[in-house]
């Protein structure tokens, strides 16, 4: 991987519009370019807002739709990661981010784990992802994880183990149980984690959060970039817009990974045998959940 | 009384955010205020006062004859606290009228009765003064169904309605609500005489840790009368949040199309917004 400068656009998507919300990236991006940008990360749905419910058809986009063009286009001069609504083959929504990369699709990640609990009901819009994969990118190695998809760490670690750099986070988390001085109990938890998993998996971890309302409901942003040794090298303030703005170093991964080779030592075998095991134990107590 | 305790400048940005985002996404710039001199319309009218400028914020006192002659001084008080704009409608001529031809309705009736008028008088103003009608009802109101439906449980946006009533009273206190407002006794101020807690038969202080439990750290009943708390009141709470269901849904419709409003038609309330 090389030295980049990386932006988080911690926009407020407009519910259920397309065209302002693209008309939000095109004006982000230029503010991006201006600082020199090398990739722009958009938070998850950034393009349609989150709680779409029975909207999902309506503002949903395929490959070739025109706002993708529109954004593709602009790659040439800045990568992105961009949230929307893809689809795909035989009529099934997903919650998809592209990335974008010199004009062309790089990659899309289709969110893999729907949450459908509290004040979540994806899978009762969307058809869930099936894989989770690292892809190269000008910039390095990058594997892109929605929201819900980190709160699973054996995702985060198939996209360290698949060689990701820089796992990036489009999300869209709305606050739930008061916080201290971070808005939410679950900011916390967010906090905890994408640190943990920079130390843990020996990588860059980029969380890009929106903010605003939808139906009372608040996204707290509090945007994070955090290092291979799990510290946190730039964070976004919590609930108003920003762009954020830092430098990526990749001599940092290396030390890193010198200082602690976890990856190195990884048992993949071990992880898939006893993965196995739980597989044909399920149903029994202890058993596995996959599936 | 840990578990409900705030950390009230966050809250407040959270919550004025709301107010701020909620509003203008439906095209206005101002709201409506009914302002009784309690804690609960109270903070609503800092919060908003806070989030859009006092003058974008119209606080509408609607007394009855029998109304404490402390809770229009309360209200005023607000209102002069605040610099916002204010209107008196004194609603016993219209009250009045009506219980005309029913004299012997009883104190239910004519306490719900007034709730209703003062809705109506808050909805005609939004719709002369461009504004939206700001909720002034709590979390422990709301769970217990203690107020009247499309009454004073009618509004827009409802700032609080996530707070405890313990909650709202150290809100209340961080906003610089005056105290004389944030100590008094809760009174919905439909007879002269009547308070919150005498007439629920418990103090919010007690009522909230239970509801606490219950509804947001999902205990059931039997872990809360293993934890001690007595088991006619855990259920006559549980009780109290069941039977009010009715009132913080939409009236039930029967379904014969393929798609009914609410169960297969459903957006989100900031649908277009």
């Amino acid at each position: 991987m090389r030295r980049f400068r990386l932006a988080v656009a911690q926009i407020a998507p407009v519910l259920g519009d397309v065209d302002k919300n693209l008309a939000i990236h095109e004006k982000v991006v230029q503010e991006a370019m201006a600082q020199s940008a090398n990739l722009l990360v958009f938070p998850e749905l950034s393009l349609t807002g989150y709680f779409l419910k029975d909207q999902v058809t309506s503002v949903a986009l395929t490959e070739q739709a025109p706002a993708l063009e529109t954004l593709r286009r602009l790659s040439q001069r800045v990568a992105m990661v961009v949230g929307f609504v893809e689809e795909a083959a035989g009529h099934r929504f997903h919650n998809a981010a592209v990335y974008l990369e010199g004009g062309e699709i790089r990659h899309i990640h289709r969110k893999v784990y729907l949450p459908t609990y509290g004040i979540f009901d994806e899978q009762r819009y969307l058809a869930a992802g099936g894989h989770i994969r690292a892809f190269d990118t000008a910039l390095g190695r990058m594997a892109i994880l929605i929201c819900e998809d980190l709160w699973h760490p054996a995702a985060a670690g198939i996209a360290a183990w698949d060689g990701a750099q820089i796992i990036l986070c489009p999300s869209a988390s709305p606050g739930r149980g008061l916080g201290q001085a971070e808005p939410f109990q679950n900011t916390g938890t967010w906090e905890r984690v994408i640190r943990a998993y920079g130390d843990l998996f020996t990588c860059f971890v980029v969380y890009a959060n929106r903010v605003g309302y939808e139906d009372g409901a608040c996204f707290w942003g509090g945007s994070e970039v955090v290092g291979p040794t799990g510290q946190s090298l730039a964070k976004a303030p919590y609930l108003e817009e920003a762009l954020l703005v830092t430098e990526v170093e990749a001599g940092a991964l290396r030390r890193a990974r010198v200082a602690n080779p976890l990856l190195r030592d990884e048992r993949l075998d071990l992880t898939m045998r006893e993965l196995q095991r739980l597989i044909q134990g399920q149903g029994q107590p202890g058993g596995g959940g996959a599936g | 009384m840990r578990d409900l305790r705030l950390h009230c400048e966050t809250v407040r940005a959270i919550l004025t955010g709301f107010i701020d985002n909620e509003v203008r996404k439906a095209g206005f710039e101002r709201v409506v205020v009914g302002l009784s001199g309690g804690v609960d319309s109270s903070l609503a009218a800092f919060l908003a006062a806070d989030a859009l400028g006092p003058r974008n914020v119209w606080g509408i006192l609607m007394p009855y004859l029998s109304s404490s002659p402390d809770s229009v001084a309360h209200a005023k008080l607000v209102v002069e606290t605040l610099d916002i704009h204010s209107l008196m409608v004194d609603i016993t001529p219209m009250v009045d009228a009506y219980f005309a031809a029913f004299p012997d309705a009883d104190h239910v009736r004519r306490g719900n009765k007034m709730a209703r008028e003062r809705m109506t008088i808050l909805f005609d103003h939004s719709a002369r003064l461009g504004g939206l009608v700001l909720g002034t009802s709590n979390k422990t109101e709301l769970l217990l169904g203690y107020g009247t439906l499309y009454g004073d449980m009618a509004s827009a946006v409802n700032p609080i309605g996530d707070l405890y009533k313990t909650q709202v009273r150290q809100l209340a206190r961080h906003m610089k609500v005056p105290d004389v407002i944030v100590e008094k006794q809760p009174s919905a101020d439909l007879w002269a005489g009547q308070t919150d807690e005498e007439e629920l038969g418990f103090t919010y202080m007690e009522v909230d840790r239970v509801l606490h439990r219950l509804v947001d750290q999902r205990y059931e009943m039997a872990d809360l009368v293993a934890q001690g708390f007595d088991e006619r009141f855990v259920r006559a709470v549980y009780h109290k949040v069941q039977s009010s269901q009715y009132k913080r849904r939409l009236p039930v419709i029967a379904k014969v199309s393929a798609r009914t409003i609410d169960r297969d038609f459903r957006y989100a309330r900031d649908w277009g917004r």
